[in-house]
Order: C-alpha cells, then structure tokens, then sequence
C-alpha cells in the first residue's frame, strides 16, 4: 500500500476540509459573539460595582479551570448534543478574558478625564459610552483576541459532542493512525487560530478609531459565519446517526456502510463517551458502537445484525514486544491466565458494572479474579517495574486492573499503569517506544488500523476470529518485534445500534432492513 | 454670585474641610490659595458637585446647587483642570466640542465658536485635526481652556490650571488671562498653591489651611493687613516682590509723569514691578526709575502701620 501524502490526502477530502473549517469558525465566532454580549456588560458591571468584582471574576475564573472535555460532559445533560452545548462550553471558556479585560480597561482610564468629562456635564451613559469604552477598547479587544485564540483551540473537541470542526479529523486522525488526517485537522486549526490572532491585533492597535469604522461590520460578520454554520449544520434524516470520529474513517466503520451496504445516513460525529446515551435520550437513533459496552445493557439498545459481515473478529489480547517478554520471563505466563476466561456478555456485565453502576475498576477486576480464584495479595515486590497501557474506555481499563493485580500477586515484579491513553495510535507509538510496555489491543485494529493490508488480505483474513488472529500475531512479529499472548475470549468489534423499542416498532433487526427503511422514503 | 454657606466635607472621618463660608462676587476672580491639602481643591470640586458636600450650602445665583440635576449644573460652569484633562481618544476638535455636543449645538454654530476662541487663545487651526497628546503643555492648557469657554457658561472653576506649564509659558498664559475679554465678565474661582499667581490674578484672594480660611481679603489686605502670624509668614518669603507687585502707579501718588504715562504705555493701573522693569531696560530713564522707588518706598511707609 503505497504512503498518501497530506496533500492528496487533503485533495481527496476539501469538501469534508472546508464544511469543517466553516464549522470550526462558526462555533468560535458564534460561542465568541455570545461571550462578547454576556462579558462585556458583566466587565461593565463589576467596574460599576466593584464589590460584585472578585466574585465574578472567581467564578469564571473556576469555569475556566473545568476540563473542556468534563465541560462538554456537563453540558449534555442541560442541551443534548450538537451545536448548543459546544458553543455553550466555548462561550464559558471564552468568558473569563473578556471579563477580566473589561473591567481591568475601564478601570484603568485616567481618573483625570473621568473628572473631565463629569465636570463637563456627562451623565453615566456618556461617560460610559464616549469615554470609559472607547479608552478601554485596546484592552477589551486583548481580551477578545484571547478569548478567540483559546476558542479556536478548544472548538477542536466539539467533534465530541457531534457539533463538527476540526476535531472530526484530527481526533478521528489518532484513532485510525493516519498522521495526514491529524495534520489536516491540526494544521488548519493552528492557522485559524494565528489568523485570527493577527487579525484582531490589527484591530487592537488601530484602537478606536478603525473600531468605530468596522463596529458593524465586524459583528456582522460574526453572525453571518455563525448563522452559516447553523444553517449547514441542520441536516433532515429519518433517522439521526451519531458516529465516533474513528468509525466515519474506518473501512470496517461508515466506509464500509456505504460500499458494501450502500448505506449513507449522514451521521454526525460524536465522541463514543456520549454517544450511548445520547442514543437513549433520543438526541440520536443510530450509533455506532462497541458490541461489549456495558450500556447496550443500561440504556436497552438492540445490536443491528451484520448480515454481509463488514465487522471484522475484535478479539482482545494483550500485545507486548519480545524481547520484554525475555526480559520479564515470569510474565507471559501471568498474562495468559486471563486467557478464555471471558466471553461477549461477560465482558458486557463487566462494563456495565464500570459504565452504569459506577463501580471502580480496582472493585470490578479483584471481584472477578475472586471469582474465578486467581486473586492474590500483592507481593509489592520491587525487582523491576512493568507498565501496562490503556486506551480510554472502559474496558481497557478493567483489563489494566487485572492484569496489575495479576502481576503484582503472582511476582515480585512492581507495576505502574498509564491509562486513558487517548487512541490506538498513541497506545501503539507508545508501545513501540518502550513508553508502556503492554497493552490490551484488538485484532481487527491490529489488522484494519495499524497493518492495513489489501483488501483483498482484509476479505480472506477477516472471516474468521482465528485467520485474523494468527494473521496479526505473525505480521506484529515480523514487522514490529510484538507478540499477541493468547486472546482473553471476547469479541468487541463495532456494531451499528438502535434503541431497542424502536428497532422492534421499525422492524429494523439487520444493517440491510435499516438500509430499505431508510431507502423506502 | 457664588455663596458658599458653613460647608463641611469629611473623607474617612478626617475633615477636609471644615465649616467653610465665602461669597464670590459676579465678575471676580477669586483664588483658592494654600498648601497642598488645605482643602482649596475639595472646595472648588464642591462647587460643581464633583464632590458632594457632608453639610452645608451652596447658592449659585441665589439657587441651591443640590435642587439641580447635576449634569445640567456641570454643563452651566466651565471646569480647568491641571493636566488639562482633555480625552486622548478625541482631536482637539472633538474635545473642543464636547459641551456643544452635549448641548445639542448645530454643527455651524460650534465651529465659529471654536474659531473664535483658537483665535483669542492664540491657536492655531491645523491643531484641530491633532490629537492631545501632539501638542505641548501650554497649547493642551490652551485648549482646555478653550473646551471651558465654549458653552459662554458665566462661572468658570480652575484647578491649578497652570501648574504643570514651566515658568515661561505660565508667564505668556498669565498674560493673556488677564487680557482676555471673554474671561472678564465671568466668575472665576481659581485654586493655586502658586503665591505669585494667586497675586497676579485674583481680585481676592482667599488662604486657606486644615481645611477652615484663614483669610480673605485683596492682595493688598493679604499683605499690608494679615489677620495672624500664619498669614504673615504665609507671604514672607516673597514679600518684596509682591509688595512690588500689588502696588500700581495710581497708589504712588507722588509719581507723576503724566510723559511717561505716555512714552511707556503706563496706566494707573500698571504695577510698580512692571513699570520698574520697563525703566529699567535702558540706561536713559535711570531718574525716573530712582524716583519710582523713592516713591514707592514713601506709599509703602504708610502702609506699614
């Protein structure tokens, strides 16, 4: 398979690029608009009322400290997803500067020409007005520039939250391990956000004057790239699908659903922490996902049938690189006894337990050794420290607490987890560059993400769990050093899923009935 | 007529002023003097509300100043500050305009109005499209002075107005104040810590200290008549030349020349100081110039009781 380079790669998708581009400025000057009309007058305000001034300032102070992701995650409950609840999150993020450069400009205008222009006979209005904004404006602008900058920059993990922008290519980029894709997304995002950086320096050091000329021109534009946005973002379907950036990339993913199936369901892409329960809030109908999540269990959803196969074998094992493996000689053994010891709906209970119950890994992986009496108290040996690797679900990090207490029960070796590793990408770089030294993978990534065979090799390998595995392991081998230890017994590949009742009123059970109802308009 | 009634303004408890009372005559120039902290500049703001007052009252024209809306008072009194206070963000002209603009002037009369007083203030018209901080400190003074005017406000409140010029333009400014038509027929109350100014051009002159006035009186009073020891070593460092000063020619009746009147340009009014100086320039006059001081120091005996 001959290397794409970024400029095919962004050739090939400037459609996909500029609907992105467009939407990542959208939400930055829609979320930048809204942070404006609620910031300034706040700024206004506690200059006014000096004592409001810490509180205010505090608070958005503390919003600004939120996690954006765990912002995103607040905003969910209160506006579904899409658009409102990133610009929602963005206007909050963008708040602080705003605020704080309002109120520091305006109350740092001279004292002496507030005393002239009091003395001359300006009411409050005036003076706020003709006076105390326009001295201010340098200041506020600052303000806005940071806020703009910081907007750019976090409107990237609105892709979470379905509401499009870059972070549909970058993120999906480092799940499926195409550098191209993250560049495409990354670059453009960078450049926007320099862009608008010098744009609004230029405003800034032009100070009030060229504001004068340009205060309509430039909230008019504002509104009209966020209106621009809105309108390209409302999109009519039967059925409202929600994709993980890594499943709209994936030819085992939305590709395959179009080539093989003929499907196309204009999905939205939405981070898979929330997807699940969107699909349950009715804000989607249509998810992809993972066929071992404990919230198909939670939230009642129905696995579509894959009736022409596009989902190849998932079946997890732990890969670890050879010559590790000498150098911990006690280890394989350890590792391989979770081996078989899982099937599908095992591991569905055990995520259920972590995703919906909200039990800890730590409870939920001693539980099960318990279980199945391999637990053993650690030895809290300190003769060499191993260090397991988790993507950031939670699944992996199930595993990671098993195989520690494993580990750490059965030798005398020290263990160190580094989870929520962000993607297969940054689990495998990690991996290869003695970072981590294991981590739980699945063979249809192994095959899909990180080999990418032929296709013709994808069709022959794939349609049996076993084919793939011995496909994976002896390639790893040959081109990386890395072994597969023996498959834990549960298969976790993608799946198409739809809330339970409503599959059953659609008499959608397949992936091709979804394909004639949706044909059958 | 300004009045000013048992007036007290404390700040953080400390009085600032304390139980004040003076009255401002129509078309006088009444100056504040004192050190810093006395208590002129609190009293000044006052008068146009940019302070307001504890206790006490404040009649302008028989009218109780807090019976009206504060901006239409400001607007009615032309306000001078010490760092001219004009708006960075605005041209001269802007800032020229900015009464007229509150008052809803048309376009045409602000600007003969303002053409009118670049020219009595000595302007020129290419500083209209600059911005403040272009000019120098007297052209900056100047304007501020000018943006004061504009609204023909019959009272007219100065804050130090000249205490950051350096000696020379005060001179040039204290000059033309004097000869400026449009500021004799207003009411002026000008604070200064500046003896030599406060002589130069108030028609009284009141001394304050602690926030309460210690005297008022016309620079003469202030000089030949001191209610107390304060006010007496208030004036003492610079004694003779104010003495020099506040004396004209009309006061020194033995001096009489009615030629000289005329080759100098000298009137009743011309203070000895200065019709010393013109004396003094060249060497031909060195009679009248003995004479004038012997003159002089015959009117001062008398005023030294």
């Amino acid at each position: 398979m001959t290397q794409q380079s970024l400029w095919q790669f962004i050739i090939e998708q400037h459609e996909k690029l500029l609907t992105q581009i467009t939407q990542h400025l959208g939400l930055t000057f829609l979320s930048l608009l809204l942070a404006i009309v609620v910031g300034v007058p706040l700024g206004i305000l506690i200059a006014r009322k000096r004592k409001l001034s810490s509180s205010v300032l505090g608070v958005a102070g503390i919003l600004q400290t939120i996690p954006s992701i765990a912002l995103l995650g607040f905003m969910i409950p209160a506006f579904g997803i899409g658009a409102t609840p990133a610009i929602a999150a963005l206007l909050i993020y963008a708040l602080l500067p705003i605020i704080r450069n309002t109120y520091t400009g305006i109350t740092e205008v001279n004292p002496t020409v507030i005393e002239a222009a009091k003395a001359m006979g300006m009411n409050k209005t005036q003076l706020l007005f003709k006076v105390e904004i326009p001295l201010a404006m340098p200041v506020i602008i600052a303000g806005i520039r940071t806020a703009a900058v910081i907007n750019v920059g976090v409107a990237t993990l609105a892709s979470f939250v379905a509401a499009g922008g870059l972070g549909e290519f970058i993120f999906g980029g480092i799940s499926l391990n195409n550098t191209n894709m993250i560049l495409a997304g990354a670059i453009p995002a960078a450049l926007l956000a320099v862009l608008l950086d010098q744009a609004i320096a230029v405003l800034q050091k032009s100070g009030y004057r060229l504001f004068q000329k340009l205060k309509y021109i430039v909230p008019a534009i504002l509104i009209i790239v966020g209106a621009i946005y809105l309108l390209t973002s409302v999109s009519e379907n039967k059925l409202k699908a929600g994709f993980t950036p890594e499943f709209m990339g994936r030819q085992d993913g939305d590709l395959g659903l179009r080539s093989v199936y003929g499907l196309n369901v204009n999905p939205v892409v939405v981070s898979d922490a929330i997807m699940y329960k969107a699909a349950y809030e009715k804000d989607l109908d249509l998810i992809s996902g993972y066929s071992t999540d404990g919230r198909i269990k939670a939230f009642d959803l129905y696995v579509l049938n894959d009736d022409k196969k596009i989902f190849p074998p998932y079946f997890a094992a732990p890969i670890i690189k050879t010559k590790t493996l000498e150098k911990f000689p006690e280890l394989e053994k350890i590792l391989n006894l979770l081996s078989g010891k899982f099937n599908d709906s095992i591991m569905t209970d055990l995520n259920y337990k972590s995703d919906y119950l909200h039990q800890t890994p730590e409870k939920i992986a001693k539980d099960f050794l318990v279980k199945n009496n391999l637990y053993k108290i650690s030895r809290k040996g300190n003769s060499g420290t191993i260090r397991i690797g988790s993507k950031i679900f939670g699944e992996q990090y199930i595993l990671t607490e098993m195989y520690k207490m494993l580990i750490e029960g059965n030798t005398n070796y020290k263990v160190e987890t580094k989870t929520g590793l962000g993607g297969t990408k940054i689990c495998f770089d990690a991996l290869m560059n003695d970072a981590i030294d294991f981590y739980p993978e699945y063979t249809g990534t192994g095959l899909l993400v990180l080999l990418k065979p032929t296709e013709q090799t994808i069709k022959k390998v794939s349609q049996s769990p076993d084919e793939t595995y011995n496909y994976v392991n002896s390639e790893f081998q040959k081109q990386y050093g890395i072994q597969w230890l023996k498959s834990l017994g549960f298969n976790n590949s993608y799946a198409l899923m739809m809330r339970r009742k409503q599959s059953k009123e659609l008499n959608i059970m397949s992936i091709s009935d979804l394909k004639n109802y949706i044909d059958s308009k | 007529m300004i009045t000013v009634e048992s007036v007290s303004k404390n700040f953080n408890g400390k009085p600032a002023v304390d139980n004040i009372s003076f009255q401002v005559n129509d078309k006088e120039v009444l100056v504040l003097l004192g050190t810093s902290g006395c208590g002129k500049t609190t009293t000044l703001k006052m008068i146009n509300r940019l302070i307001e007052s504890d206790s006490g009252n404040i009649l302008i024209d028989g009218k109780n100043i807090r019976n009206q809306k504060v901006e239409e008072l400001r607007m009615g009194i032309g306000f001078v500050m010490q760092h001219s206070g004009l708006f960075p963000h605005y041209t001269i002209k802007q800032n020229i305009a900015v009464v007229p603009e509150l008052l809803k002037w048309d376009k045409k009369k602000t600007e003969n109005r303002t053409q009118e007083l670049l020219n009595k203030l000595h302007l020129s018209e290419d500083i209209l499209s600059r911005f403040p901080s272009e000019l120098s400190g007297g052209q900056q003074q100047r304007v501020g002075i000018a943006r004061a005017l504009i609204a023909n406000s019959p009272i007219l409140l100065m804050d130090e107005p000249f205490g950051a010029l350096d000696n020379i333009t005060k001179a040039d400014i204290h000059s033309e104040f004097k000869s400026l038509e449009e500021l004799k027929n207003k009411t002026i109350i000008l604070v200064t810590h500046d003896v030599q100014e406060a002589f130069e051009l108030g028609h009284r002159v009141c001394l304050m200290d602690k926030g309460k006035i210690i005297q008022i009186g016309t620079p003469k009073e202030m000089l030949y008549q001191p209610k107390n020891e304060f006010v007496a070593d208030f004036f003492a460092e610079n004694r003779l030349l104010l003495e020099y000063k506040v004396a004209t020619l009309k006061d020194v009746d033995d001096f009489n020349s009615e030629k000289l009147f005329d080759e100098f340009n000298f009137s009743e009014n011309t203070s000895v100081w200065n019709a010393l100086q013109k004396l003094s320039s060249n060497h031909k006059n060195t009679m009248q110039y003995e004479m004038l001081i012997k003159a002089f120091n015959e009117y001062r005996k008398l005023q030294i009781v």
